[in-house]
């Protein structure tokens, strides 16, 4: 392959200078000539069945143009999900309402203020029912959440049971054993790990416009899954896939909460074609509460079965994971992904069962992490309390059970294989990078002048590059969105006529920067250089199918498509080369914006050439097919397995039990880096939210359903003044499941630091 | 009610509702669409502009008040093609991802920078502590200011962490 340094080089952003300057054009900037505004009607009850819905006051108020409920538009059904297990939700609330903040009844008005205005002037009759909040309730199964269903259980997942293909078997028994010889001990603890409010800086925001002359939909979105949302309304309306374009485009900040079709999508759309007007709808910061999926919501039993020496002989976790009301996107799949993950970069057995309940709360879906921070969460204090139990120093704990590096690929309990690793030379990279030895010694002289100083550790390892397309046996796939069964990835890659190139990718980036990663894809593959890229990514209309862009997964799927359709790009260049030159095939390499012959100095084309060669056929090799342009299509064979050792010294004051972090230290390896610059940024954040929710972040809900931390006056996420500087170091431990060698890491940060 | 201002260097006005925020008034009445709304509490700073050269969330002020201001927006930052230098130490230094909260943050930058010029870290983070961002765990957010705040005293700017090897 011929490479350039701008492949693994630091680039700076091409994002920024629009960015920067104002620019960005995110939802809430477009408008459209005739444009409404939609507002709902929210139900200020848990669990309440609805006696009636007077909307007569709200029909004469200023610039109401339509007021719709249930009755309207029950006939498109309810959200679709992927994983439909649980209680879909109904566009408006179908008789009964479920959580806090549903939508009753929508509002359609001339202005975002009028049709406010006019959504508080709807009268709702509530008849209150009990409201299902705490985990262990809602389990106990005393009160149904709904009353067609037969459990508040929807779902168990088991490491040996979650997928019968594989023939496990649970690895309780030895667990069991072991915790039976001399000298076990057994360390066990219930934690909860808390429900979390995403918090995208940009509120979510849609505008629909249905164009009736061509019976189509466009739809501007801030979506991180353009192509699923179009597939969505498509079912949802019965068009075909190809009327309906979805573009997403500055999307400010996803973190997994713009990976989910919802309803005020799919009504924005009902709207629009029934008014014959665009539509748009921006949510409020304190609606988003309610409206927008919230993450984690574990309570959960880890229980760690070892030596006094330090060996590691079981490990298990059984535990509640909080739905919410409503099964929406991956909703019960996300306890799945933290299965994958429970044991951790560890040899020992695992056993791991989650139940998914079902309450009267917001619905969860994947934030950051998704699963697997939860996961690593139990794992990582279950092993340190251990650690301190024997008295062994945490970090040799956990050495002493890493899988070691011959070991690999490592196959689980759970039936995945580890990709690549090397845990011992990361966590030596981190001892090295933090002076481990150092901090101890320091935190022994400040324990001694009677300061709290404490030094935490964690080793984690993430479960990304999604994925495999035989995930679909189990449910994880596209398919009920009328998209694709599989995660595939694809990029497509045209070399223009004057030697420019344009890549156009399936994913729906929120900031990740793939617009300049993946320039450097296509640029180390040709020696187009950089400024004579453009990459153009979250239009349906004009990206190949995709997927979008969550759980780490672009670069390692959709990259190393992209990478594909480069190098059949090359392969067809250094043909047409060879023949304009009169050289050999295998002569030609692609550099500094031409192609040169090897051992020929004097022999070059520039891409120009090249391009203006293969489109004409009679200057292009005999029998060759004209153009210039290549699709890729990648589909991994496996995940890929990131890892890494995070540390953080945090001194407590034990008058007001305030927390200070005063060093973080992070060791990550995430496989070949192509831009170092954002993969440092990735981790930077992730970092911060990780600590978020360690130190600030907590969806509280009162006894009734209601969410009181609805404001960002409540909900506290880290500010500049919070945080210090973050230390960073990389091993690079490259990944055989795609031919970049790249693993992913957009939630390794949040994984290591939620401890 | 009629309200005139100078925003970006020109005289602008338009009729507003009394209740109308300045914010409202930037990005619907003027389509200044840069300065941006994250949230309804006045905390996430996403709004942030400089009022008379002082930064203030436009969220927090009636477009009303702004009678007879003077107004920088992010649009009106850079000048005749230059960016300033807040704008250029956001780029060097990879100071935004999504970019959402980026000219808010920038806006708040440059009214630090201005009321001091050689700020150190603490005085960085308590300056813009007002702004939230989600993506970056302010990291390079801090590094991007101290650049600016090189090159607004006129020094060379110290190298990135990925220019230094390690």
């Amino acid at each position: 392959m011929s490479t350039t340094s701008v492949m693994g080089g630091v680039v700076k952003r091409r994002e920024d200078p629009a960015l920067i300057q104002g620019k960005g054009i995110y939802v809430d900037d477009v408008k459209a000539v005739g444009m409404l505004h939609m507002a709902f009607t929210r139900s200020p009850y848990a669990h309440a069945r609805i006696k009636s819905i007077d909307s007569s006051m709200a029909e004469g108020m200023p610039g109401v143009v339509a007021i719709y409920t249930i009755d309207d538009v029950r006939a498109l059904g309810p959200l679709l999900a992927q994983v439909p297990i649980g209680k879909l939700r109904p566009l408006l609330a179908d008789g009964v309402v479920k959580h806090v903040g549903e939508a009753v009844a929508l509002v359609v008005a001339e202005s975002p203020a009028q049709a406010k205005d006019a959504a508080d002037a709807i009268q709702v009759d509530y008849d209150p029912l009990k409201a299902i909040v705490d985990l262990k309730e809602a389990a106990s199964n005393k009160v149904k959440v709904h009353e067609d269903l037969d459990s508040n259980v929807l779902h168990s997942w088991t490491y040996h049971g979650y997928w019968d293909a594989l023939g496990l078997e649970s690895q309780k028994p030895k667990i069991e054993a072991a915790k039976q010889r001399e000298d076990a001990i057994v360390i066990s603890q219930e934690m909860i790990n808390q429900r979390l409010i995403p918090v995208a800086i940009e509120p979510r925001s849609v505008m629909a416009v249905w164009n009736g002359g061509y019976e189509r939909f466009i739809v501007q979105s801030s979506s991180q899954i353009p192509h699923a949302l179009s597939g969505a309304i498509a079912k949802t309306f019965g068009l075909a896939a190809n009327a309906v374009h979805v573009v997403a485009p500055e999307v400010g900040g996803g973190f997994g909460c713009k990976l989910n079709v919802y309803n005020d999508e799919i009504l924005a759309c009902f709207a629009a074609k029934d008014l014959g007007r665009p539509v748009k709808w921006t949510e409020g910061r304190r609606e988003a509460a309610n409206s927008t999926i919230q993450g984690r919501g574990w309570v959960a039993t880890a229980t760690l079965v070892g030596t006094r020496d330090g060996e590691i002989l079981g490990y298990e976790i059984e535990g509640l994971a909080d739905m919410g009301a409503y099964t929406q996107n991956f909703t019960v799949a996300i306890p799945l992904l933290g299965l994958w993950v429970a044991s951790g970069q560890y040899t020992f057995p695992t056993h791991f069962q989650i139940d998914c309940v079902t309450t009267h709360t917001m619905t969860t879906d994947a934030y950051r992490g998704a699963g697997r921070p939860e996961a690593i969460y139990y794992l990582e204090r279950i092993i340190d309390m251990y650690a301190h139990e024997i008295g062994m120093d945490p970090l040799e704990v956990r050495k002493k059970n890493y899988w070691q590096p011959d070991q690999f690929p490592a196959t689980m309990g759970c039936g995945f294989s580890l990709d690549s690793g090397n845990y011992q030379a990361s966590v030596d990279a981190l001892v090295e990078k933090a002076d481990y030895a150092g901090l101890r010694a320091m935190q022994k002289a400040a324990r001694a002048e009677g300061r709290h100083v404490g030094v935490g550790v964690s080793s984690y390892v993430e479960v990304c590059g999604f994925g495999p397309a035989v995930l679909a046996e189990i449910g994880f796939s596209w398919a009920n969105y009328g998209l694709p069964a599989s995660f595939n990835g694809s990029g497509l890659v045209r070399v223009n006529p004057d030697g420019t190139a344009t890549v156009l990718i399936g994913t729906g980036p929120s900031g990740q920067g793939h617009e300049t990663t993946w320039a450097q894809i296509v640029s180390g593959g040709l020696g187009i250089p950089m400024e004579n890229i453009k990459v153009f990514h979250g239009d349906t209309a004009e990206s190949p199918m995709g997927v979008g862009t969550f759980g780490s997964r672009s670069i390692a799927v959709d990259g190393a498509a992209t990478h594909a359709a480069t190098e059949k790009i090359r392969k067809k260049a250094a043909k047409i080369v060879a023949h304009m030159l009169e050289a050999s095939e295998e002569d030609i390499v692609f550099a500094d914006g031409q192609a040169h012959v090897t051992g020929s100095p004097d022999k070059s084309a520039a891409w120009a050439d090249i391009a203006k060669a293969a489109y004409q056929a009679h200057k292009a090799p005999p029998g060759m097919e004209s153009g210039l342009e290549a699709h890729g299509c990648f589909s991994p064979g496996n995940a890929t397995w990131p890892f890494g050792t995070h540390l953080a010294v945090v001194e407590v004051d034990p008058e007001t039990g305030n927390v200070t972090l005063l060093k973080y230290v992070g060791a990550d390896d995430c496989g070949n880096v192509i831009n170092p610059m954002i993969v440092d940024g990735q981790i930077h954040g992730g970092i911060a939210q990780g600590i978020g929710q360690a130190l600030f972040e907590d969806s509280i809900y009162d006894d009734e359903g209601n969410c009181l931390t609805t404001s960002l006056v409540d909900y506290i996420i880290p500010t500049a003044a919070d945080l210090p500087l973050f230390d960073l170091t990389r091993t690079v431990t490259p990944s055989p499941v795609n031919p970049l060698g790249v693993k992913g890491i957009g939630e390794a940060g949040t994984i290591a630091s939620a401890q | 009610m009629h309200v005139s201002l100078t925003v970006n260097g020109r005289v602008v006005g338009g009729d507003v509702e009394a209740r109308t925020l300045l914010v409202h008034f930037i990005r619907e009445t003027l389509n200044l669409t840069g300065t941006h709304i994250g949230c309804e509490s006045s905390y996430c700073g996403a709004c942030t502009v400089l009022v008379n050269g002082v930064s203030t969330k436009s969220c927090t002020m009636l477009a009303v008040q702004a009678e007879g201001a003077t107004i920088t927006t992010i649009e009106g930052l850079a000048q005749n093609g230059d960016l300033h230098p807040v704008q250029e130490g956001f780029w060097e230094r990879h100071g935004l991802q999504c970019g959402f909260c980026t000219p808010g943050m920038i806006m708040s930058a440059v009214g630090l920078l201005e009321q001091n010029n050689n700020p150190t870290e603490d005085e960085i983070r308590h300056g813009i502590e007002g702004n939230l961002c989600r993506c970056t765990g302010y990291h390079n957010i801090v590094k991007a200011i101290e650049y600016a705040a090189a090159k607004m005293r006129g020094e060379t700017p110290a190298p990135a962490e990925w220019e230094v090897s390690v």
